[in-house]
């Protein structure tokens, strides 16, 4: 029992945090209640998806500065493929577009293993490539998406024997957040490469004598981060109905995420579930600020203040965490 | 000296080329230049003529500018990408500032953002140590916020671009643009800096062997503070000479120029992981993407395959002077 609370020690302190500034937004704002919190979750969705590909990445010990532009691309592909064509045709954009952005994050593990320029730089490179395709794929904000794509994040799950009111606090957008995240996550931690993923992030060198593919694992890294991606741009097409090529802020609100969820910058520790708790941390401080009828203008100082903070208190922790 | 040149032709040629670009960067980089002039003339004949290249000459020296932050900071393995909005930033408080207050006091008020944006930076590379890439990311989203805030502040008294900053951004002397008399000075400056003081040596020596440089009793994050701040006040400076050259105050105007100032700094030959380069370089540099510019205007090439190619010569010539770093 000690054992598990010490190992996960950080996601509970997490955890406690969600709780506290949940009670001083229902302080701040006493008729708080589930729609709120139904919006909230809708908003926290591309974000979700974004931090869970900077997880996957970082955890393998890279970086992956294109991860907001990689959401862009994926978006205006969903939205303009799905301008004006039926609502069955939705379902074959979907793996579509899942496939382009395992494909996009594959190519820049490959592009790392293969030139040997470090992560940081190759994807900075690859974040302007990839802005300048969403630009040619859509000009201007616009396209369509299908209803039921719109409605699946629109709304809460009825489940049968659970009364109403708690019910009401279930969106379905939570629900398909976890299922997704589940779903890639789970399998991939239990199997051999969610292993070496964590072995090549940690040490490189360590993993590649102990006859893991380290060039192998760090694209399927990668990978899987594009993957991530690609569910992000989706869902900011399903939350607004279009398509926008200017990337969004996901990329610092992603490594922040990352950082204040307790996966180190270096690699090879931390896990899924704490940064996206940080996430809901940092968007509801958002709401907060917002019910506080703070300008919203200054919210976004306040954020971009909170962000670089924890980005410098992650790198101050990683300073003196490691041995010099 | 006689046996050095022997040795040097009994080797194969190409080996003895990728010699003499490693040893003579710059060569090749005005050749590259002069070759998309020769492209540019043939496609566009007549075009090639004193307007167009004062003209040039004009558009590149913003970027050159900008550039120059990004040359020192990657000199130490940094980056900075807060120029851009720095940048905006001086533009937006001068042509708003100028409206009530002598053309002076505006450029000082307008310096006072840069300067607190290159401390943030310092700081927070300098003694936190967050990745340069980052640390000025995020300076750069606050810059933002602030920008967006204060120009509510301002929406009524409406702006002016003094006629000093446009006289400097975009008049011709004699067919020569008057920028050169602000850009000359400046790059001497940086050149000089680089080359002959102190603080350009320990600028090499960081990004050489950071490990080293602080055993030998090098105050690392005074020389990375002191470097934030003057690229964020060189980035200022920019700001405010493109705001004499645009002079259409805007909330995103100098943001287009922040990928093409680390492609600039890159094909100038300044390595991304610190320790080599220099700014003459990136000053080609500058012009040769002014020229390329020119040149897919001219095909007619649309905004999103300019940043693709922009993007892919970063990772193409990172790539390549890795290899180069790697055979010796």
């Amino acid at each position: 029992m000690i054992r598990t609370l010490r190992q996960n020690g950080w996601v509970v302190g997490l955890i406690a945090l969600f709780v506290l500034l949940f009670i001083v937004t229902k302080l701040i704002q006493p008729n708080y209640g589930a729609g709120d919190f139904n919006s909230l979750v809708r908003a926290v969705l591309p974000y979700a998806f974004a931090v869970a590909a900077q997880t996957m990445v970082v955890i393998a010990g890279g970086i992956d500065l294109s991860v907001a532009a990689m959401m862009a691309l994926t978006s205006v592909t969903a939205a303009s493929m799905m301008d004006g064509a039926s609502e069955e045709y939705a379902l074959f954009v979907v793996p579509f577009v899942l496939g382009l952005g395992l494909v996009l994050g594959a190519v820049n593990g490959i592009l790392i293993v293969v030139t040997r320029v470090p992560d940081i730089v190759v994807t900075l490179a690859t974040l302007f490539m990839l802005q300048g395709v969403a630009l040619l794929v859509l000009g201007a904000p616009g396209g369509a998406a299908a209803e039921w794509l719109k409605a699946l994040v629109v709304g809460t799950v009825p489940i049968p024997g659970v009364p109403e009111s708690v019910a009401a606090w279930i969106p379905k957008s939570l629900v398909l957040l976890a299922v997704l995240l589940a779903v890639v996550w789970i399998p991939l931690r239990r199997s051999k490469l969610g292993l070496s993923i964590y072995a090549i992030g940690s040490n490189p060198l360590a993993a590649f004598r102990s006859g893991v593919p380290v060039a192998r694992t760090k694209i399927a890294a990668y990978a899987i981060g594009g993957l991530f991606a690609a569910m992000g741009g989706l869902s900011l097409t399903m939350s607004t109905g279009i398509g926008a090529p200017i990337p969004g802020p996901y990329l610092l609100a992603s490594v922040a995420a990352v950082v204040l969820g307790g996966v180190a910058l270096g690699g090879g520790k931390g896990g899924l579930l704490g940064p996206i708790i940080a996430v809901f941390i940092l968007r509801l401080v958002r709401t907060d600020l917002t019910l506080l009828a703070i300008d919203p203008n200054v919210t976004a100082i306040v954020e971009g203040v909170i962000l670089v903070a924890v980005v410098m208190f992650g790198a101050f922790i990683t300073m003196r965490s490691r041995p010099s | 000296m006689s046996v050095t040149a022997t040795t040097a032709e009994t080797q194969p040629f190409g080996r003895r080329a990728k010699r003499f670009m490693t040893d003579y960067p710059l060569v090749p980089l005005i050749v590259l230049l002069l070759l998309l002039v020769l492209v540019l003339n043939i496609m566009q004949p007549g075009i090639v003529n004193q307007r167009w290249i004062a003209n040039s000459v004009k558009f590149a020296i913003p970027l050159a500018l900008l550039a120059g932050c990004q040359t020192m900071t990657m000199l130490t393995g940094g980056i900075d990408l807060s120029v851009g909005t720095v940048a905006t930033m001086a533009a937006f408080f001068v042509a708003t500032q100028a409206v009530d207050n002598p053309t002076a006091v505006a450029i000082v008020i307008a310096l006072v953002p840069a300067l607190l944006i290159g401390f943030a930076n310092g700081i927070g590379v300098g003694v936190f140590r967050v990745h340069p890439l980052i640390m000025t990311l995020g300076t750069s989203l606050i810059g933002v916020g602030f920008l967006q805030v204060y120009q509510r502040t301002v929406i009524a008294s409406g702006a002016k671009v003094p006629d000093s900053l446009t006289w400097l951004g975009t008049g011709l002397t004699w067919g020569i643009p008057n920028a050169l008399l602000l850009f000359v000075p400046v790059a001497a400056f940086l050149i000089f800096m680089q080359r002959r003081t102190g603080f350009g040596r320990l600028l090499y020596a960081i990004g050489d062997n950071e490990r080293a440089t602080r055993l030998a009793g090098v105050k690392y994050w005074q020389v990375i503070l002191a470097l934030y701040m003057l690229s964020s006040v060189l980035a200022g400076i920019m700001g405010l000479l493109y705001i004499g050259l645009i002079r259409a105050p805007s909330l995103s105007l100098a943001e287009p120029l922040v990928l093409p100032s680390v492609a600039a700094a890159v094909i100038g030959g300044t390595s991304i992981f610190g320790g080599r380069g220099g700014y003459t370089g990136t000053i080609i540099g500058a012009l040769i993407l002014t020229v390329l510019t020119t040149l897919l205007t001219i095909l007619q090439m649309p905004e999103g395959a300019r940043r693709i190619l922009f993007g892919a010569i970063v990772l193409l010539v990172t790539a390549a002077y890795l290899r180069i770093i790697e055979e010796r």
